[in-house]
């Protein structure tokens, strides 16, 4: 009874002043928008992370990685040849717990089409299989196959960013141009597409475009002066890809580079796809026994599975947060001394006032709770404003930076920004509240 | 039994190297329903005398015993309860919370002896109409006129039903056609049957009373009380002795 009688008098008093309140609490407003809008942005990357991992193949694929061999093993480094088709082979001969085995050769390219050109993401030699490997769909066309491979015929199949770099993306040209049977340069060398990928893209994406053709539903012909402009999503690297058959590769980009006659006939990348996730660990046993018979017995390879890049993915966005939280209860930290501040302020211009709470009969007690309840309505009040405002600054955020990994608020992030604000104003208020229950009545009631 | 009984009140600070005897062996019994006035010029101990007996300060040493409790040596909490309930201040400057209106100024002791809303309402409403006041009950102290102001402040002491009422210079900031309203007042409120006590430094207000004690350097140096006998001497008197006494010091 009496406190809530108190935490009224405590609203009445920031009431009073709601300018200065409105100031003061702006300090917890902005601290709890920014615990807010830090967690929702490292949510929205740790989701990004994850379905990123997803979109490049799923959980049971493992990609075969070069690393340093053991100590012990230096001396006979040297011996092995590295990653080559023959480990292809052998995976794909004696490892019967493995589905798939993709080889993939890679290079640096520049791609041309009459006076256009573009980077790739990835210009790869591949294996047919790389379609499952990667998740890949067609739109146009088809993939390479068995005869492509062994003729290394000059073909590619192009992901939809390179064609709406090379051709046109549809939005501007307003039409859907069909690459296949075009002839492109590669690094100088003519190829024929003869496939391409649908367009992968994010729901939010989706949505978005539909947004827009509804919006200019009665827009005719192309866009005029509209400047293409690359979505940087999850999928970017995917839709920015070229495959050729790795014979091709091979053949014609890896001719000089050997040191011997033949070219050099290293991979860039063994991925191997595990035909039962759960028995991950003895196909993995069973690949390392392969690899190391035919690197002979180097153990310059590690296996990078879903759970060890969701862990290293993890460990990055962990410490992501902690900085981040640690940079957002800066800013509350702040506002709390804000509060602090003007407590002390309003306590030293209410001397008088205080000292007439005492001799009406207020103990020690119920002044440090008058005073307490004062900052700490400022605090929850502060609090409830911020959370809307995240929603405002996370809005502003997503608008002023549109970014492939959309911030995620979630419940735990508003529950812990609200509390740290309550937390913040009742710690802000101890010290005034504090001073005030100390004063003497009679210093005080003569206070001038 | 009186109401209060003060026996060899010593009060001393110590201000740099000084020892200052604010009180200095003051004994006094007071009735219940006594209507008293304590004067004395500024410096003179009477404020320190009106702050331990109104339990705002503890005597250095001396016994008090208010209404059967010895409050001399209670400890600061003790001392906010018997304040609360006991005794009712009024301020010369009214000391009125702006940002309240009239009722929740009168409200605010009972918040501090925890009473519900309800009847913390009806008591204010019956306090306030007991002078006059009930219909400023919403306007806030800086609409009010000072007499107003004083009524609101005496209504705020009166809400407790406390034992006894001080009243420190009450008519101090008034005109003096609205301080004698208030201290018409206050013996409205003698004859209603309780304790007032006036502390003012002007003999002319303390004719008002029957009982009038003049404090002197932290002495009790006169007193005037029917009971005892004797007649109260006329205020012309007072006065002139005080004019000699200053000029005295002056010259």
């Amino acid at each position: 009874m009496r406190f809530i009688s108190l935490f009224i008098l405590g609203l009445q008093e920031v009431y009073a002043h709601w300018f200065r309140s409105i100031l003061t609490m702006l300090g917890i407003i902005l601290g709890v928008a920014s615990v807010v809008a830090m967690s929702a942005i490292v949510e929205g990357l740790e989701k990004g992370m994850r379905d990123n991992i997803i979109i490049y193949g799923g959980l049971n694929k493992v990609l075969i990685h070069d690393s340093d061999p053991p100590d012990y093993q230096n001396h006979i480094a040297d011996t092995s040849p590295g990653k080559t088709l023959n480990d292809v082979y052998a995976l794909k001969r004696g490892a019967t717990l493995l589905s798939h085995v993709s080889p993939e050769m890679g290079h640096r390219a520049r791609i041309t089409y009459q006076r256009r050109s573009c980077y790739p993401s990835e210009f790869i030699g591949a294996w047919p299989v790389v379609l499952q490997m990667n998740r890949h769909t067609l739109k146009y066309g088809r993939f390479f196959n068995e005869l492509d491979e062994r003729g290394a015929k000059p073909v590619c199949v192009i992901g939809s960013h390179i064609r709406d770099r090379l051709f046109g993306d549809p939005e501007s040209t307003d039409q859907e141009i069909n690459p296949v049977g075009k002839i492109i340069h590669i690094n100088r060398q003519p190829f024929t597409v003869i496939g391409m990928f649908i367009e992968y893209m994010t729901d939010a994406e989706q949505k978005r475009r539909e947004l827009e053709r509804q919006n200019h539903k009665d827009r005719t012909g192309p866009r005029r002066n509209a400047r293409y402009r690359f979505r940087r999503d999850g999928f970017y690297h995917k839709n920015n890809v070229v495959y050729i058959p790795i014979n091709t590769m091979w053949m014609r980009f890896k001719v000089s580079s050997g040191t011997d006659d033949t070219p050099e006939p290293n991979l860039t990348d063994i991925d191997i796809k595990v035909a039962e996730l759960t028995h991950m660990e003895k196909a993995l046993d069973q690949a390392r026994n392969i690899l190391l018979h035919t690197h002979n017995g180097v153990e310059d390879f590690e296996f990078s599975t879903y759970a060890s890049r969701i862990a290293s993915a993890e460990e990055r966005i962990k410490n992501a947060n902690l900085i981040g939280l640690i940079i957002s209860a800066l800013s509350l930290f702040v506002g709390g001394i804000g509060v602090m501040n003007i407590m002390l302020a309003s306590i030293n211009e209410r001397i008088r006032e205080i000292g007439t709470f005492k001799a009406l009969g207020a103990n020690d007690f119920s002044i440090f709770i008058q005073i307490m309840m004062e900052s700490s309505s400022l605090a929850i009040l502060g609090g409830l404003l911020g959370l809307p405002t995240s929603f405002g600054t996370i809005w502003l955020l997503t608008q002023l930076i549109p970014q492939q990994n959309v911030p995620i608020i979630t419940w735990e992030a508003l529950f812990i920004g609200l509390t740290f604000s309550i937390l913040t104003g009742i710690i802000a208020g101890l010290f005034p509240a504090y001073k005030a229950s100390r004063l003497n009545p009679i210093e005080a009631l003569r206070y001038e | 039994m009186p109401l209060l009984e003060l026996r060899d009140i010593h009060k001393t600070y110590h201000l740099g190297g000084e020892t200052i005897r604010a009180l200095d062996g003051v004994s006094l019994d007071i009735d219940s329903g006594e209507f008293i006035s304590i004067i004395g010029p500024s410096g003179s101990g009477k404020s320190t005398l009106m702050h331990i007996l109104g339990c705002l300060d503890t005597p250095t040493s001396g016994t008090i015993n208010l209404d059967g409790m010895m409050i001399h040596d209670a400890s600061a909490r003790q001392l906010a309860s018997i304040r609360n309930k006991k005794i009712g201040f009024v301020f010369q400057f009214f000391n009125l919370l702006p940002k309240l209106t009239v009722r929740q100024n009168v409200e605010l002791p009972m918040i501090y002896s925890g009473l519900s809303s309800k009847e913390r309402r009806e008591r204010a409403m019956d306090s306030l109409r007991s002078v006059n006041m009930e219909d400023r009950s919403k306007h806030r102290p800086s609409q009010l006129s000072g007499g107003q102001q004083q009524r609101a402040a005496i209504a705020r002491a009166l809400v407790n039903d406390p034992r006894i009422i001080f009243a420190d210079e009450p008519t101090g900031n008034l005109d003096s056609n609205t301080g004698e309203l208030i201290l018409g007042m206050f013996d409205k409120l003698h004859q209603e049957g309780r304790t007032v006590m006036l502390v003012t430094h002007d003999p002319e207000i303390a004719s008002v009373t029957p009982r009038r004690i003049e404090i002197r350097d932290g002495k009790i140096a006169n007193e005037i009380d029917p009971k005892l006998g004797g007649e109260a001497p006329k205020f012309e008197e007072i006065k002139a002795k005080q004019s000699q006494l200053t000029r005295n010091m002056t010259s």
